[in-house]
C-alpha cells in the first residue's frame, strides 16, 4: 500500500543491483573454464569476420602438428555444418554448433554442446565462433584465451573500426599474408599500427594457411598457453608427448 | 544483434528481482552502458521495446546512461588521447581500460502491492 496516504496505490521500491547484465553467462563460463581446467584442455575462442580464414588456420594447424596433439573444435556455424565437416577431414575431432539466426556463441551453447562431445581427451579445444566481428567479443564461453583472425583482405582499419572485438583479443592472427603481394593498398605496419590502437598489449602473428608461413610462431604461443593452464593432466600429458614443435 | 539477447538477460533478471520481492510490476529500470561495451543503444533501446510486452516491464521506461570509454596508464594514471597506441609515452606501459566497456543493470524501481 502507498507509504504517504494509505490510498492502496503500489509502493514504489527502489532497489540497488549494480550487476552485470551478462552475470548468468559469466558463471556458466566460469564453470566451463574450471571443467577445462581439471581435464589440462586449453581451450580457445576463434574469433573474426566470414571468410577471415578462421578454419584454414585450423586445417593448416592440424596439417603442421601431424597429430602429435589431440585437436578438437566446436564451429558456430549459422546455418550449415560445413566448417565441422572440413575440421573433420583435417583430422580433428568436431562438431558444429548450429546457431539458427544467433550470431554468437555463449556459454550455455558450448556448455550443452560438450555434453555430446569427446573434449575430456583433448589437448586443445577451439571454439570456433560465428563468423563476426562485433556480438561474439562479450560474450565469456570459458576459454583460456581470445584469439582474432583478421585476414589482410579486409583492409588495414577493421581494428579501427572494431575495437571492442580487438580490445577483447588475447592474439591476432594477421592471416592470408601471401596474398599481401597482391593488395597495394594494404601494408601490414598499418595493420600493426591499428591493432595498437585497440589493444593494450598488442600480440599478433602474420600467418599463411596455404604456405604455412608464421604457424610455427602460433604453434609455440599455443604450447606456452597449454603450458600455463598447469594443472596435474597437462604437465601429465606434456611429459606423455614430449616437447613437438610445429613445422612451420 | 546481440542487443536482442542482452536485453533477454536483463528482462530475466528484472523478473527475478520483482519475484522476489513480490513485486507487482516493474515502475522503471536504469543500465549503464559504456562506449566499449559492444552495445549499440539504440538497437538496445528497439530490443528492450519488442521484448518487455508481457513481462512485468511492460510500462517501465528503461533509462540508458552511456559511460566515455577511458583509457589511461596504469602507474601514472594519464589518460590516453583518443585514437592514440594504448602505451603511456611517460611511462611505456600497457594503458588499461579505466570505464567504458560495462552493461550493468543498476537500479529497479519495483511496485509492490
Amino acid at each position: 500500500m502507498c507509504g504517504v496516504c494509505g490510498c492502496g496505490d503500489p509502493e514504489v521500491v527502489p532497489v540497488d543491483i549494480h550487476e552485470k547484465v551478462l552475470s548468468a553467462n559469466e558463471r556458466k563460463a566460469a564453470h566451463l573454464r574450471d571443467h577445462f581446467r581439471e581435464k589440462g584442455v586449453l581451450a580457445i575462442n576463434l574469433m573474426g569476420s566470414p571468410g577471415a580464414g578462421k578454419t584454414a588456420v585450423l586445417e593448416a594447424t592440424a596439417r603442421a602438428t601431424g597429430g602429435a596433439y589431440r585437436l578438437g573444435a566446436l564451429a558456430g556455424d549459422l546455418a550449415t555444418d560445413h566448417d565441422a565437416r572440413r575440421l573433420r577431414e583435417a583430422g580433428i575431432v568436431s562438431a558444429s554448433i548450429t546457431t539458427g539466426s544467433a550470431c554468437h556463441l555463449d556459454a550455455d551453447l558450448v556448455h550443452h554442446a560438450l555434453h555430446h562431445f569427446p573434449w575430456t581427451s583433448l589437448d586443445y579445444l577451439f571454439i570456433e565462433n560465428v563468423g563476426n566481428l562485433v556480438c561474439p567479443a562479450i560474450y565469456d564461453l570459458g576459454q583460456a584465451a581470445n584469439v582474432v583472425a583478421l585476414s589482410v583482405t579486409e583492409g588495414e582499419d577493421k581494428p579501427l573500426k572494431y575495437p571492442v572485438m580487438f580490445k577483447a583479443a588475447d592474439l591476432v592472427l594477421i592471416t592470408k599474408v601471401d596474398l599481401l603481394r597482391h593488395l597495394p593498398g594494404v601494408r601490414l605496419e598499418a595493420i600493426i599500427d591499428a591493432l595498437s590502437r585497440v589493444m593494450p598489449r598488442p600480440l599478433f602473428f602474420p600467418v599463411s594457411a596455404t604456405t604455412g608461413e608464421g604457424l610455427d610462431g602460433w604453434g609455440q604461443w599455443l604450447e606456452e598457453r597449454r603450458r600455463e593452464l598447469g594443472g596435474a593432466a597437462a604437465e601429465r600429458r606434456a611429459a606423455a608427448i614430449g616437447p613437438v614443435r610445429l613445422a612451420g | 544483434m546481440h542487443e536482442y539477447s542482452i536485453v533477454q538477460a536483463l528482462l530475466e533478471r528484472v523478473t527475478l528481482e520483482a519475484r522476489r520481492r513480490g513485486a507487482r510490476s516493474v515502475h522503471r529500470l536504469t543500465v549503464t552502458v559504456g562506449e566499449l561495451s559492444g552495445v549499440e543503444t539504440a538497437l538496445f533501446a528497439t530490443a528492450y521495446d519488442t521484448f518487455r510486452q508481457g513481462t512485468l516491464c511492460a510500462e517501465a521506461p528503461l533509462e540508458i546512461r552511456t559511460v566515455s570509454a577511458r583509457w589511461e596508464c596504469p602507474a601514472c594514471a594519464r589518460a590516453m588521447p583518443r585514437g592514440a597506441v594504448l602505451c603511456c609515452p611517460r611511462c611505456g606501459q600497457a594503458a588499461r581500460l579505466a570505464r567504458g566497456d560495462e552493461i550493468v543493470l543498476e537500479t529497479v524501481e519495483l511496485e509492490v502491492p
